[in-house]
């Protein structure tokens, strides 16, 4: 099927690709298939775009990439609701608030994307007692990155 | 809003399925126990609150600015 999107125009999706948010996102909890994918070659941008709302796509990243540290539980009941049996089928994506310039840029560790690509099911986790917050600074190596213009 | 009054080791019932107790009461901090089925969400309010407005947030970057940012990048893994 043919999708209109946010940032990617129109694009042609298979039904196997879309990944099922049983119960939506924070904030949007109506909206509950998605489809992911890489927004270029070469960059780290991931976008994760609602299928039914062409408007609404959220820009994301691997978290591993910007905190090698990170670390987290993944709660048995959110690992049975997305079929995840073992860690290693859990992709994870940290989603980004952009801010221009983009050092200013957050990624949100307090609620990380996981997604099982084998069953399609996504859920966007919500950690209590975590010692993450909402808005990282990504942590970039001035060689990653420079400034335009 | 419905209120209700409860002691220490009271419950309320919500439908069949939801139990909220009283575990503990000390000063002004109450210790609150749930029995909820797996696919209800329970978190503390002002965490809820904060992913929903970074989530509003995050939705709300422009085309524009992606595609600035993605210049950025591609420029500097080309170099």
């Amino acid at each position: 099927m043919k999708i209109n999107t946010k940032y990617q125009g129109s694009i042609e999706i298979a039904d196997s690709e879309i990944i099922r948010f049983e119960y939506g996102l924070p904030g949007f909890s109506d909206e509950k298939r998605f489809v992911i994918s890489p927004f270029a070659e070469g960059t780290p941008f991931f976008i994760l775009q609602s299928v039914d709302s062409p408007s609404l796509a959220f820009v994301a990243a691997d978290p591993f990439l910007f905190y090698k540290d990170y670390d987290f539980t993944l709660a048995d009941s959110a690992a049975e609701q997305l079929e995840i049996e073992s860690g290693e089928e859990a992709a994870v994506y940290a989603v980004l608030t952009l801010k221009d310039p983009f050092e200013q840029t957050t990624a949100n560790l307090q609620a990380p994307i996981i997604i099982n690509h084998r069953k399609q099911k996504g859920k966007q986790l919500v950690l209590d007692d975590s010692p993450y917050g909402t808005s990282h600074l990504l942590i970039i190596q001035p060689s990653q990155l420079e400034r335009e213009g | 809003m419905l209120i209700l009054t409860r002691k220490s080791q009271q419950s309320i019932q919500i439908g069949d399925d939801i139990e909220l107790k009283v575990l503990e009461i000390s000063g002004d901090q109450v210790k609150l126990g749930i029995h909820a089925p797996k696919n209800i969400e329970i978190h503390r309010k002002e965490i809820h609150m904060a992913i929903q407005e970074e989530n509003s947030k995050a939705a709300g970057a422009s085309a524009e600015l992606l595609e600035k940012f993605n210049r950025q990048m591609r420029r500097t893994s080309d170099s």
